[in-house]
């Protein structure tokens, strides 16, 4: 990996926190509509397959490109518990971010149901219809949902964490990518 | 790297942690863990069987039959609706007759409604489902004063009912439609109603509010719930089993079209009857099969699984119904040890 950079690229930035408002805005609108029996359900639930899909799209987007844009290296004196929890959680959140998509499409399919999104746009099948596939499929999406807000959270704190009080420029390779000094010279 | 001081720091912890907590508190606000109150469906479902439900069991209307056949649509509906199954042309359908229970083996005669789940599907990949009823209008009109119903008719107060009819009048009128309307002894000669209202959105892009009604071909034929209970307690499958056996069994689609201003909110309220109804096609039941091993077990006719063409319209049951339908399916695909399939060995017919 370059261990020249910084920061992030303002695409890596972009697609971060465009994915930030979808994710978090995902789980908010599942945690409603399992909570309503309103006229909103119907449409909060054609929003968070559509949402869904797209944030399966943009995952698979922004691996890509981090496979080829590489990461900015983690300050040198990071220790190397925080450097461990670094990669297993960030592992975690793009894990989840491709997952969940893929089990709550394939949680539709095993139970049968057409998969319609917004606009009328028509998802195929990607299970055939099975009633116990389709209990286990939604447990796991919703225990993996609450796993990745508890997630979301570890990260959120981390990332203040690094902003407030390590002050080492991790934060801001993520927003402004202002240079900051004390750089490992390659990760 | 410049060291913070130690009191900024806390400070800095302080933020961090408040931070994370309001995310964490607006989260469990949205889910509604601060609203012990709120009308949820897992408390309407909950609500219909105090008892506790029949496991692996839809969670109302717990007793039925699947069926198969096609809807022959003629052609009349595209009018009102850009939505394929409209256009002339034979559609495949999966159904289920039901009747209100929370009882899978309940006896026939112990209930006065009776329903039928459809899904018609249409070679664009839409599919429409649909759960209808035999009484002309609902009992109640908002989904709360259901939950209300389902409080009152399973109390243990000798009041509760009286007090729940005082606070809801529109209640009257079902009451009095279960007095008077006739009983069957077939599934093939009861109507099938949709009740709420929907907007089925023409070519043009046009809304009309519309409710459906399956009328049957068939010749209704009066029985008592007496004679009923005395055919047996499972004398509709049998029934219709044979029936179907026979010949084919039809029903005329007829589509019932709000004037400018008739409320579409109210379900417990049909409109006047001189409204205009168009027939746009026939439902043949042409197979019958026992639930367990059947077609329709796996399906949730979920009423707002609409073809482009047809969308919800203000009437709040729906939603609701999507809702209560939903949770009744997760409970009992999870449970389908409490109800076996038959199995490829026996391919026995229950």
């Amino acid at each position: 990996m370059t261990g020249t950079r910084t920061s992030f690229t303002i695409l890596q930035r972009l697609l971060h926190w465009l994915m930030a408002i979808a994710i978090i805005a995902m789980l908010f609108v599942g945690v409603a509509m399992v909570a309503t029996v309103r006229p909103q359900y119907v449409p909060l639930l054609a929003t968070h397959k559509t949402l869904g899909i797209a944030i399966l799209l943009l995952a698979v987007i922004r691996i890509l490109v981090r496979l080829t844009s590489g990461t900015p290296p983690l300050p040198a004196d990071l220790p190397p518990p925080m450097r461990f929890g670094a990669k297993l959680s960030h592992d975690a959140l793009y894990a989840l971010m491709i997952a969940m998509p893929l089990i709550g499409w394939a949680m539709l399919s095993a139970g049968g149901y057409p998969i319609v999104l917004l606009w009328g746009i028509h998802l195929p099948a990607i299970l055939a219809p099975s009633a116990s596939l389709h209990a286990l499929l939604w447990t796991a999406h919703q225990y993996l949902a609450f796993a990745f807000f508890a997630l979301i959270l570890l990260h959120i704190a981390a990332g203040l964490f690094h902003a407030l009080v390590r002050r080492d420029g991790v934060f801001e390779s993520m927003t402004s990518g202002a240079r900051h000094e004390k750089r490992a010279p390659a990760e | 790297m410049a060291q913070p001081s130690p009191g900024s720091s806390l400070g800095s912890l302080v933020l961090i942690a408040a931070v994370v907590a309001l995310l964490a508190a607006a989260f469990a606000y949205t889910a509604g863990w601060f609203s012990p109150d709120r009308l949820t469906s897992a408390r309407l479902v909950q609500a219909f069987a105090p008892g506790g439900p029949a496991l692996g069991h839809r969670r109302n209307h717990a007793k039925g039959i699947c069926f198969t056949g096609e809807f022959d649509a003629n052609g009349n509906g595209t009018e009102l609706s850009r939505a394929q199954v409209f256009a002339a042309g034979k559609y495949p359908v999966v159904g289920r007759f039901n009747f209100s229970t929370t009882d899978p083996n309940a006896p026939d005669a112990t209930s006065r409604v009776r329903g039928m789940g459809l899904q018609i599907s249409t070679p664009d990949g839409d599919v429409w489902r649909s759960a209808m009823i035999n009484p002309p209008f609902f009992p109640v009109a908002t989904p709360d004063a259901f939950y209300a119903l389902l409080q009152a008719s399973g109390s243990k107060d000798p009041d509760a009912m009286k007090s729940f009819a005082a606070a809801h009048p529109e209640i009257q009128a079902f009451g009095a439609w279960a007095a008077s309307a006739p009983w069957t002894g077939s599934y093939a000669e009861e109507p099938y109603n949709g009740l709420n209202a929907f907007l089925f959105i023409d070519k043009s892009g046009a809304e009309h509010a519309v409710r459906w009604s399956l009328k049957p071909q068939a010749q209704p034929q009066p029985i008592t719930p007496d004679e009923l209970a005395k055919l047996g307690p499972d004398h509709l499958e049998q029934e219709i089993a044979d029936r179907v056996a026979k010949g084919p069994q039809q029903w005329t689609l007829v589509l019932i079209v709000a004037n400018p201003g008739d409320p579409t909110s109210d379900p417990s309220k049909a409109w006047p009857a001189d409204r205009r109804q168009v027939e746009v096609g026939t439902l043949v039941v042409q197979q019958i099969e026992p639930e367990r091993d059947g077609p329709c077990r796996d399906i949730n006719f979920d009423p707002t699984i609409l073809p482009d063409g047809i969308k919800v319209s203000d009437d709040p049951f729906p939603a609701a119904r999507s809702a209560a339908y939903a949770k009744s399916f997760d409970a009992r695909t999870a449970e389908e040890a409490a109800y076996p399939r038959s199995g490829p060995a026996t391919g026995a017919s229950q």
